[in-house]
């Protein structure tokens, strides 16, 4: 009998093994929702999966009575655009300052310390500040996600480049390098891998930022549904509709890990090498 | 041409002396290599010749000039370890130099440019023999291949000086005797002055013209920072038997006196 920590799956277990947990759940689910039908016809708490699927689609595939509009998809594409804007713009500045940080001896003398007392600001506390300065619109979730993701990138990437052997910045330097050139040709790209980690990272608190911003203020968003039916208790609406934010999330990590694989492989081969 | 010339060179670290009183011309063309125990300092003279580091007395000249004080392409450099690009192919590691040179915005090559820069890389990777490796990254490669693209990769730049910081250190001696094959022709044909450090005598007097030592040579028990190191031998390896440099003893007798 081999040890425990030498058991290793096949790739088909491997598979179901996965799987397994997941069905585990939904057993788990549709029993309890089912008793629970059984005990009073009327209890929202646990709707059945069938209602579940009506609603979504319904949700999905019909326009609304009102604004004429398929409300997953008008929701999904709100939330994603503001996702998109705000990890995007946080990323650039975070590649930005985490260069300038780490490379120039001044800027990292000037801005270091700032950007570590920032990045302990708690971003719904200026969440307020947000709204009274950029008003009820896109601009505050875009700048609330950027508040919230940006000055860890900045903290972290800046520190990996200061984590890059000197030689290799003395090395640039003897071939002729400029800071500039040092910047673009050797660190940036050696910080792009470090940069996909962090956005893996960064997926889950800018969605937590995204769907605190839409609760409080918007007429369009996954968030903003979400606390607008939480007052018909519509659990057959909540549900679905975080499952599919989850989805939403776990693909974007995914894409990532793709990303990452395919433009840095470099980066990949000396991990597995390890 | 590219004269060395050390002029009475101190350097310290707060309360800590490392060099003292480092005399010495180094001819153009020369093949230097440096020994002595670890901490005495070899590192810190290679990085005087760099521009790395600023001696606290004294002046460090380049064809009778100071230099600028920072690293730049006249001096090559190959260290012990991390001196490629891991992001970088063997090509893209050679190129580097080429298309900082001719584009200083984008520092990239495209096109015509870029085809004759590949022309002159790959020739480069041809001599230290990483032919066939052209397009793997750094972390396929073993240490003495790396060693061999730093190479290649420094003397894309034709540099005056090449400094060699224990280059061969990490390599087992069948690739390290390859690696000497290697650098002695390339040392004679392109009338580079080379300065190497190493902790390995045969390769010390196999490779170099000159040989330095470097070392304390007063101490004090109780407070072992108070003296630098200073140059303790200087041989003339060119002739039959390892000669002693003449103007090695007379900036001795001087500095004695
Ligand atoms: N940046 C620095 N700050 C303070 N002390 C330093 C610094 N760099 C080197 N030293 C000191 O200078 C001395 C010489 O260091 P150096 O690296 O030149 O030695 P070395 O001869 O190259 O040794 P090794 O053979 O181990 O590489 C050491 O005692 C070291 O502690
Ligand atoms: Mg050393």
């Amino acid at each position: 009998m081999p040890r425990a920590m030498n058991v290793v799956p096949s790739r088909g277990s491997r598979i179901i093994l996965a799987l397994l947990p997941f069905l585990l759940i939904a057993l788990v689910y549709v029993i309890g929702s089912a008793e629970r039908r059984a005990a009073n016809p009327d209890d929202k708490l646990l709707p059945p999966v069938s209602e579940m699927v009506a609603t979504t689609k319904r949700l999905a595939a019909e326009p609304d009575r009102r604004s004429g509009e398929y409300v997953l998809w008008a929701d999904t594409a709100a939330s994603l655009q503001r996702l998109a804007l705000g990890l995007g713009i946080s990323a650039l500045v975070g590649l930005v300052l985490g260069l300038a940080i780490g490379l120039l001896p001044v800027a990292g003398a000037s801005f270091g310390t700032l950007v570590a007392v920032l990045s302990m600001i708690p971003p719904m506390a200026v969440l307020p500040i947000l709204f009274i300065v950029f008003g009820l619109g896109e601009l505050s979730k875009v700048v609330l996600i950027i508040i919230g993701v940006t000055p860890m990138l900045v903290r972290d990437l800046s520190l990996e480049v200061g984590s890059m052997p000197r030689e290799q910045l003395i090395k640039a330097q003897t071939l002729g390098g400029s800071t500039w050139q040092v910047a673009i040709r050797v660190a940036l790209p050696q910080i792009m891998p470090r940069l996909i980690k962090c956005m893996r990272l960064m997926i889950g608190p800018a969605f937590l930022f995204l769907i605190s911003a839409e609760a409080i203020a918007a007429d369009v968003g996954l968030g903003y549904r979400i606390f607008l039916v939480r007052r018909y208790l519509s659990m057959d609406v909540i549900l679905p509709y975080v499952a599919w934010i989850t989805l939403l999330a776990y693909l974007f990590d995914l894409a990532l890990v793709f990303i990452g694989r395919r433009a840095f492989p470099w980066a990949y081969e000396q991990e597995a090498r390890r | 041409m590219s004269t060395l010339s050390f002029r009475n060179i101190w350097v310290e670290y707060g309360d800590q002396i490392v060099l003292e009183r480092i005399n010495l011309e180094i001819a153009s063309g020369t093949f230097l290599s440096i020994v002595g125990p670890s901490g005495a300092g070899k590192s810190t003279f290679l990085r005087l010749i760099l521009g790395q580091e600023k001696p606290s007395q004294g002046t460090v000249l380049l064809d009778g000039k100071p230099f600028p004080a920072e690293p730049g392409p006249d001096r090559g450099i190959v260290f012990q370890r991390y001196s490629v690009f891991p992001h970088l192919t063997v090509l893209g590691n050679v190129l580097l130099g080429y298309e900082f040179a001719e584009r200083r915005l984008t520092a990239r090559l495209l096109g015509e440019p870029r085809r004759k820069a590949v022309e002159q890389s790959l020739a480069l990777i041809e001599a230290v023999g990483l032919g066939p490796h052209r397009d793997k990254y750094p972390s396929a490669l073993s240490g003495g291949m790396q060693q061999r693209l730093a190479i290649a990769q420094a003397l894309a730049k034709r540099p005056r000086v090449l400094l060699l910081d224990e280059p061969f250190g990490a390599l087992d001696p069948g690739t390290r005797a390859q690696m000497h094959a290697l650098i002695k022709p390339l040392w004679r044909d392109l009338k580079m002055t080379i300065v190497m450090v190493t902790h390995d005598i045969k390769e010390a007097f196999g490779l170099a013209t000159r040989l330095i030592a470097l070392d304390r040579v007063r101490r004090d028990p109780q407070a072992p920072e108070r003296f630098g190191a200073r140059i303790t031998y200087d041989l003339d390896l060119t002739r039959d038997g390892a000669v002693p440099v003449l103007g090695f003893i007379r900036a001795e007798a001087e500095a004695r006196s």
